[in-house]
Order: C-alpha cells, then sequence, then structure tokens
C-alpha cells in the first residue's frame, strides 16, 4: 500500500523539491538502560502547500519524528537515518546551525499553549524578541511586523493583544498568539503537534479555520499530528497512519478515509465515534441536514432543505414521544434550581460554577450531560454524589434530599451511587492492589469481608471483562484502558441505583474508548442503573446517551431526546456545538464547514 | 476452592510485573554508594553493639569504657593493619587498639560506647520525629482551613525556638537519670524538637496528594478520614517520609556530637563521640588519636545515612535516573569511532557510529 500510493504522488510532483523528506528515519529512546524504538523506518515527504497529518494513538511514536526534525528530543534518544529540508541533509546539524532553521524555516506549534510562552513577557514582547532574533530590523520595524502578524492570525484586538500578558488571553487567543510567533519569520514548514487536542471544540473549529486560511495566504507546508481523525478530515491532504513507530499505511486523505487499505486503520476509523451515526437501537441522523435546519436564507439546496425538512419532523415526533415517557417513570436524580459557588460564602470572590440548573434522570435512563471546559458540568457530577455542597436548589438521589446533608444521609447515599472518574491514573491508589481496591466500598459498606468478599470482587472483575488473577496487580502495572475498568468495578461494586461516569473516556485511546463506552453500554443494559454520562465530546454522548442535556457557562441551555438535539437544535449554542464538532469525513466535513461559516455569520450579525 | 486460588495467586504474583516496592527497591539497589554506605551503617553498628556489648549483655571485648588500665606504651594505638608480608606488624589489634588516654581508659570501649549513644539518639530522633511529623503535617494537609493554620503556626512556634538552649535547660535533667536511661531521653528530647521540617514537608505531600481523585473515590466508598489519610495517603507519600528521616538521623548524629562537645548532651560518666572529641582536645597535639577515632566515626556516619538518604530518593523518584543511557551510548560511540578511526564528535553520539552498535544492545 505503501508504495503503491506514494508513486503516483511522486510521479505527478517530479522536479519539485519537498519542503521535508523523511528516508528511513528511526528514533530510539533510552529506558532503564535498554534502548527501545519509538519510531521505526519512517519514510515520507511533505510537499509545498501541502498538509500532511501524521495520525496514531499515544506511544504510536507520532511526535517523535516531529521533535527529531527541530533536535528537541531529550537527551536520552538517538535518530539514524535522514531528514532532509528542501533537499538539505539537517540531521546532525551542530546546534548554532541548527538554530537558524529552528524558527526561521521550520516553525511549531505546541499542544498547550500556556506552557508554550513564557507568562513572565507579554505577547508582544516575545513576538519582537522571536523577529530581532531572526532578522535584523529595528524594535520599531518589529513591532510593525508583530502587529501585522496578529492581524494574521485574526486577534480581535491586536493592539490589546500585543501588550497583554499570556494569562490574560483565553486559550483560543494564546493559541493564535502562538500561531502568529511561529509565522513570524514565514517558516516553510510549519509542525503542528496536537495543536487543538488542550482547546474546546468551537474554539478547535477556529483555529482550524484559521490554519485551512493560512495554508492559502503564507504559503507554508504543515505537518499536522494529531490522534484526532476528525480533525485530520477537516484539513489534511496526505495521511501517515502510525502504530508502535512504524508507518502502517500513507495516502490521500479521500483514499484513507474511503478505502483503508491496513487493518489497523479500518479498526481505528471504525473506533471513532461518529456523531449521529446508527447502531442496533438508534437510526443515522444526517448531520448536514441538522445544521441546514438552523441556516436560512442563502442555502439554495433544494435536496438539502427537503433532509432539513425530514430532520425537523423526525425531532417532533421525538418531542412528544419523549413526554409521554417521562410520565409515567421513576425519577433517581431530580435537580432542581440547582446553585453552585465556590469561594467562601458571604465573601465576594465567590465564583458561581452551576446556576439555576434543573434537570431529572428516569430509572435506567443513561442522560449526555455535554459542555465545554468551565461549563460546570463535572462540578453538577460530583454534586449529585454528595462531594460537592450546592449553594441553592434541592436535589435529590433515589427519593432521598442532599441538598444539606449531614454526615449520616451522605453514608447512606453513598450506597446507593457510584462515579468513574475521568483520570484513570489518578483515580486508583496506586501502593493499593486493584482487587482491594474494587472491594473497598463493599468492605466498608460491611456487605461481604474474608472469602465472599474476594468472591464478590472476582465476579466484579468477570463483570469489566479484566482475568480474576489481576486483583493482585498494582495500578501501575495495567493499560489506561484496564484500569479504567477497574475504576467502572469499583463504581458498580455496590450496584447503585446512580452512575455517574465524568469524562471516563477522554484520557484514553480512541480503539480504547470505543472498547469501554461498549462495556458500560453493555453493563447499564444488564443492572439498569441510571447514568449522568458527562462529557466534552457530542459524539461519545450520541453514543451512550438516550437523552442530552447541554451545559454552557453554568447554566443548562438545550435539555431533549438525541433526536431532538442532534435533528433540530434550538439554542444557538447547541447549533455551534455541533457546528463545530469535526466528522472524520473529508467530504461531509467540507460540507458541514460551509454551514458552519453561514451560522458564525448568521450569530455574528445578530 | 480456597486453596486452589490461593496457589494460582502465588504463581501470578511470579508471571505479573514487579509491584511498586520491588520496582523501588531494585533501583536502590543499582546506587552503588548507597548501598555501600547501608552495608558500612550495618557493620559499625554490629561492631559498636557486640564489642563492648549493651546493657547486661556482654561483649567480646574485655575492656569497659569506664574502667582505668595501666598505660601501656604511652597510650599508643596498638591497631596494626599492615600485614608482615608488606614488612608492617601483621593485622592485629592489641590491647588498645585506638590507644588510651591520659589517666588510662581503653579508646576502643570508648568510642564504641560513644557510637552506640550516637546510633540510639538517631533512632530515637528519627522514629519521635517522623511519627509526630507525620501526624502534624498529615492533619495540617488534610484538614486545611483553621485546623491547618493552628497547627502550622504551632510549627512556626517550634521552628523559632533554638533547639541548643532546650537541649542545655533540659539535657541538665536528662543526665540525672542514669546511664542508658539519659541518652534515649536526650533522644526523645531532640526528637520532640525536631520534626517541624517533617510536618511541613508531609502538610505540602498532602496537599497535593488529596486533591487526587483516588481519594474522592475512597470518600466514596465511605471510608473515614482516618483510613483516608493512613491507609490511603500515607502510603503514597511513603517517599518523602522516608528520605526526610533519613536526613533528619543524619542530622540527629551531627546535633547529638555537638551537644556532647558543648558538654550539654550525654555527660560524663557516659561519653558521646562529641564529648571523646571535647574532652580530648587539649591532647590533640600529644594523643591525636583520642582526637581522630570519634572524629571519624561521625564522618562515616552522617556520609553514610547521607548516601543512603540520597539512594533513597533517586529510588522513589526514578526520574533522576532516566539519563544514563546516554551516558552509556557516548562511551559506546567514543569507543566506536575510536575503532573504525573515524572522526566524531563527541558531542554527537547519535551519529552513525553509535548505530551501528545497536543491534547487539538495542534489541530488547
Amino acid at each position: 500500500m505503501t508504495d503503491t500510493t506514494s508513486q503516483p504522488q511522486a510521479a505527478s510532483r517530479e522536479g519539485i523539491v519537498p519542503v521535508l523528506e523523511f528516508t528511513n528515519l528511526s528514533v530510539d529512546f533510552g529506558v532503564e538502560r535498554e534502548w527501545v524504538p519509538a519510531a521505526k523506518d519512517l519514510s515520507y515527504a511533505i510537499y509545498p502547500k501541502q498538509v500532511v497529518a501524521v495520525v496514531g494513538e499515544s506511544g504510536s511514536g507520532k511526535s517523535a519524528s516531529s521533535m527529531a526534525i527541530l533536535d528537541l528530543l531529550p537527551s536520552n534518544s538517538r535518530i539514524s537515518g535522514s531528514i532532509k529540508l528542501n533537499g538539505k541533509e539537517i540531521r546532525g546539524l551542530r546546534s548554532n546551525e541548527m538554530r537558524k532553521i529552528r524558527g526561521e524555516k521550520v516553525a511549531a506549534i505546541f499542544q498547550e499553549p500556556m506552557t508554550a510562552l513564557n507568562p513572565v513577557y507579554t505577547v508582544g514582547f516575545q513576538l519582537v524578541e522571536t523577529i530581532r532574533l531572526h532578522r535584523g530590523v529595528t524594535p520599531a520595524e518589529a513591532k510593525e511586523r508583530s502587529l501585522e502578524l496578529l492581524r494574521l492570525v485574526e486577534l480581535p484586538d491586536p493592539e490589546k493583544a500585543f501588550n497583554s500578558y499570556p494569562h490574560q488571553l483565553s486559550g483560543g487567543q494564546r493559541q493564535r498568539a502562538m500561531i502568529a510567533q511561529s509565522l513570524s519569520c514565514d517558516p516553510q514548514l510549519l509542525i503542528a503537534d496536537e495543536p487543538t487536542t488542550a482547546l474546546d471544540v468551537t474554539v478547535q473549529a477556529e483555529i482550524l479555520e484559521l490554519l485551512r486560511d493560512l495554508r492559502e495566504r503564507v504559503n507554508s507546508a504543515i505537518l499536522l499530528i494529531t490522534h484526532d481523525m476528525g480533525v485530520v478530515a477537516d484539513l489534511a491532504d496526505w495521511i501517515v497512519v502510525m502504530e508502535k513507530g512504524v508507518i502502517v499505511e500513507q495516502g490521500p486523505v479521500r483514499d484513507i478515509f474511503n478505502s483503508p487499505q491496513h487493518p489497523y486503520t479500518q479498526a481505528l476509523l471504525a473506533a471513532v465515534p461518529r456523531l449521529g451515526s446508527a447502531d442496533d437501537s438508534k437510526a443515522t441522523i444526517d448531520m448536514t441536514a441538522a445544521l441546514a435546519t438552523v441556516v436560512t436564507g442563502d442555502i439554495v439546496d433544494s435536496t438539502l432543505e427537503e433532509r432539513a425538512e425530514e430532520n425537523r419532523r423526525l425531532a417532533e415526533e421525538a418531542h412528544a414521544r419523549a413526554e409521554r415517557a417521562a410520565a409515567s417513570a421513576t425519577k433517581v436524580l431530580e435537580v432542581e434550581n440547582v446553585v453552585i459557588e465556590y469561594g467562601k460564602r458571604g465573601k465576594l470572590d465567590v465564583f458561581r460554577a452551576v446556576d439555576d440548573v434543573s434537570f431529572t434522570i428516569n430509572a435506567g435512563e443513561v442522560l449526555g450531560l455535554v459542555g465545554e471546559s468551565g461549563s460546570g458540568k463535572s462540578t453538577i457530577g460530583r454534586a449529585s454524589i454528595g462531594l460537592q455542597p450546592i449553594a441553592g436548589g434541592t436535589l435529590k438521589v433515589a427519593g432521598v434530599d442532599i441538598s444539606n446533608p449531614d454526615r449520616k444521609t451522605l453514608q447512606a447515599l453513598r450506597r446507593k451511587v457510584g462515579i468513574v472518574f475521568q483520570d484513570p491514573s489518578s483515580s486508583l491508589n496506586p501502593r493499593m492492589p486493584i482487587g482491594e481496591s474494587i472491594g473497598e466500598p463493599l468492605m466498608l459498606a460491611g456487605e461481604a469481608k474474608g472469602q465472599a468478599l474476594a468472591r464478590r470482587v472476582e465476579d466484579l472483575l468477570d463483570a469489566v471483562q479484566l482475568p480474576r488473577s489481576y486483583r493482585n496487580r498494582y495500578p501501575n502495572e495495567l493499560s489506561g484502558g484496564q484500569k479504567q475498568r477497574v475504576g467502572i468495578a469499583r463504581a458498580l461494586s455496590l450496584s447503585p441505583q446512580l452512575l455517574v461516569a465524568d469524562e471516563p473516556t477522554s484520557a484514553l485511546d480512541v480503539s480504547v474508548q470505543a472498547t469501554v463506552l461498549q462495556l458500560l453500554k453493555d453493563l447499564q443494559a444488564e443492572m439498569q442503573f441510571a447514568c449522568l454520562f458527562i462529557s466534552h465530546d457530542l459524539a461519545v454522548v450520541d453514543v451512550m446517551a438516550d437523552r442530552i442535556a447541554v451545559m454552557n457557562q453554568g447554566k443548562l441551555v438545550e435539555t431533549g431526546s438525541r433526536d431532538e438535539i442532534l435533528r433540530a437544535p434550538q439554542h444557538p449554542y447547541t447549533q455551534r456545538l455541533i457546528a463545530a464538532i469535526p466528522i472524520p469525513d473529508p467530504d461531509v466535513q467540507s460540507e458541514r464547514r460551509r454551514l458552519r461559516r453561514a451560522i458564525m455569520a448568521a450569530s455574528a450579525a445578530e | 476452592m480456597s486453596t486452589a486460588p490461593e496457589k494460582t495467586k502465588k504463581q501470578e504474583k511470579d508471571e505479573v510485573g514487579l509491584s511498586q516496592s520491588r520496582l523501588i527497591l531494585r533501583r536502590f539497589l543499582r546506587h552503588k554508594i548507597a548501598v555501600a554506605s547501608l552495608i558500612v551503617i550495618f557493620l559499625i553498628t554490629g561492631l559498636a553493639f557486640t564489642s563492648i556489648g549493651f546493657g547486661p549483655i556482654p561483649g567480646w571485648w574485655p575492656l569497659t569504657f569506664q574502667q582505668l588500665n595501666t598505660p601501656v606504651n604511652g597510650g599508643q594505638p596498638t591497631l596494626s593493619l599492615i600485614p608482615k608480608w608488606a614488612g608492617g606488624e601483621g593485622i592485629s589489634l592489641g590491647a588498645h587498639p585506638f590507644g588510651q588516654d591520659r589517666i588510662g581508659k581503653d579508646n576502643f570501649a570508648q568510642v564504641m560506647r560513644g557510637i552506640q549513644n550516637s546510633l540510639t539518639v538517631m533512632f530515637v530522633v528519627a522514629a519521635i520525629a517522623t511519627v509526630l511529623g507525620t501526624i502534624v503535617g498529615g492533619i495540617a494537609g488534610f484538614y486545611r482551613g483553621v485546623v491547618d493554620n493552628i497547627l502550622m503556626r504551632i510549627t512556626d512556634l517550634f521552628i523559632i525556638i533554638p533547639t541548643l538552649v532546650i537541649a542545655a535547660v533540659l539535657g541538665q535533667i536528662a543526665s540525672g537519670a542514669g546511664l542508658g536511661v539519659g541518652v534515649l531521653f536526650l533522644g526523645a528530647l531532640l526528637g520532640l524538637f525536631g520534626w517541624m521540617g517533617m510536618a511541613r514537608l508531609v502538610r505540602a505531600e498532602f496537599l497535593s496528594l488529596r486533591e487526587r481523585e483516588f481519594v474522592d473515590a475512597a470518600k466514596m466508598a465511605g471510608a473515614s478520614d482516618r483510613r483516608i489519610i493512613f491507609k490511603h495517603i500515607v502510603p503514597n507519600a511513603i517517599g518523602v517520609i522516608i528520605v526526610t528521616a533519613t536526613l533528619l538521623m543524619a542530622g540527629a548524629i551531627l546535633l547529638e556530637a555537638a551537644l556532647g562537645y558543648l558538654n550539654l548532651g550525654v555527660r560524663p560518666p557516659d561519653v558521646s563521640l562529641g564529648g571523646l572529641i571535647s574532652q580530648n582536645q587539649s591532647s590533640f597535639v600529644t594523643r591525636p588519636w583520642l582526637f581522630w577515632w570519634p572524629g571519624v566515626f561521625i564522618i562515616l556516619l552522617t556520609l553514610a545515612v547521607n548516601f543512603v538518604g540520597d539512594g533513597l530518593r533517586d529510588a522513589f523518584d526514578p526520574r533522576q535516573s532516566r539519563f544514563r543511557p546516554r551516558r552509556r551510548s557516548i562511551i559506546a560511540a567514543m569507543f566506536g569511532s575510536r575503532a573504525t578511526g573515524a572522526g566524531m564528535r563527541p558531542s554527537d553520539p547519535t551519529s552513525p557510529r553509535g548505530d551501528e552498535k545497536r543491534s547487539p544492545e538495542g534489541t530488547v
């Protein structure tokens, strides 16, 4: 596959020197006195104006190659093979020669813009510094150029941004400032290492939009390193798929998405949750048409209009169905006008994390709570299991009012609820064998001990599909997905009526995420607990949830069944959220991009 | 049902990767100086306690540290370490290996007694300060708020009290308690005034650990505060606690020696290493061995304990030992370049020369 697809490309571009060319590049890291290969025999090329995406899960070695270009690998590593920049070998250059390449010819954008910018200098100072290091210009000229760059990356107020410190800008603005800095010397190659992973999905869409624009305007090639297939579909021309340090497949974006050849690529694409896709109990939702329902006016496509009309009709049907069902169900979680504040009460600097939120979860139902960072979704999750006191409103779990709980109510509550945490490596005590972790709630509740406890722990391990022998292992011996299974087993040990799953898969790779979600779904179907499923990823929520609630800045903006929310979103924020999610399909995505612009233009006009 | 799983459990244990404590032990054993230091500490402890005995148990050395003997050969040390074939007098202890003081007391017995006292003080101080510091720091870090404020202000108060002054005042009482007991009393006293550093470090560790999700998980499981502190958080803070405790030990030896030197700690008729130096400093020119032997043992013990602490810190914090492959690769690369005669910059260990060596050592 690699040969057949790279040949035609080479033929069609004959005579053009690639901006960057890897030949048989290998990177090893020394760990505990042994060389562990991180990347083996990588060969690919990036041509001018091309966006090449390197895709892979964690540990696939996708970052190692980009770090090798800039010679930024840690000192316990070694490289072999060849890296050619514009046909010139750059591997093994002396550090002063390398410095000239860094920033001037090759620039990088990193994952976390907060740590990549120096917090004690203004954005402007850092920009001027970069420019003056590489170009012999006066400070005034450098400032002129900096402002020009800040305008180029579409920061709303370039003058203000120039004089701001990094912490005074939002995450998206910081990433724009980072991009401005990396563009300061017109690099021929821009390396974007997970440029949007730390950002919210609506901000991510803006940054991707900016990167696409920039490619046209500043004429540089982009090496995009990411784990997110949606981002790849949105931006890339050429895809390199990596697994365990080896390139398994590479080719043009449409070929890879439409007819992946290697089993790993196929599995990877299958594992990515797609917003609106069908499974055994759910019908496919036409997500493009869903956006079209919102856009009024300049859409002339008549078939799209029909599809949108169909979506509206189905959403109304679902709404009517949901109303009938809600009347008869028993409520496990009742949240009524709940207010949650951080900071001391009575002081001025209280932060209202959750503001007047009301919703209910029925027995056996999964409610997906979606929102971006800081929307208060996790706070609600913690409050509904009694880990976070509430400042106002009423909160009832399984009929028990826990608005102002005393110790006894909390003790009673804890037997009825369970929680699966976000970060599996932090949620298990590293000094406790996992069997003990799983059995702890049972033991403390006095339900079982000794042999009976051991048997219950074994049953729970069976339920989450882990070998029984694992109960004597420590968390550091388990993979992320296995740890999360342990977390689920512990949360379910007391057969709770309500399970709170707080971003249970956000720390996992897509293929692992798919299996963990499937496990949760199966267990939910079997044990019929009510579940509050919290996630920032609407596609993941779509897989799990019967109903979806959308939060924004502490407020609940929209609640409804899957059909209602996805087919015909009512609230402008929900619309923007749905529009911003990149769908891992290049064709669908380009159509959606057009609609997204229309929605953004409409909301800007208002 | 009950025996069969037990058996497989054991087998599984062997099959699976090492537990965290095993990993730490392995990393510690890799630290050569620390292991050597640990051996030195064991040897010195063994020598000190077997030679003159401890309490009612007699040792193999015939003389006691209080008994007066006839001066032999002007009190010169009789210890000989140079073998006969090398032109010396052979390896032997003689009557007074470390020499005798002005009134004929055996210096070896005195130094051994001093080491015993130093070690006793060291362990008592470390034990008391560790327990106190962990409890105070743990409670302050776990509950935060008012409790933290009160406990930390008390800690500040203890920090500003000069230990030497307290020891001078209360040491008076300690010395009256009689042989052996006085040393324990002194150790306890120093421990009561030496827990503050431990408390602050443990508090800091608790402040970060209590935010970890496994603490919330334990809370959800219905664990009491006491169980969360001692069963969940303390085992995770054990690295900090152990390392601080070793450093406390080193400090305790020096403090005890300093107090002995000022005649404030262990007092005559009992002896301490610091006390011996103080008593014999006037005869430094005429009988230097009376000064050197206790000094050498103070330095040996302090250094060894510090190295052990160093090794433990590296073992608990593996981030520091990851850079070793590079050092090896430089050597490999240099050997490689020398062998092939190709010129290579030593600053570039990743050149093709190093790669030829990959197959033997790179295969995992």
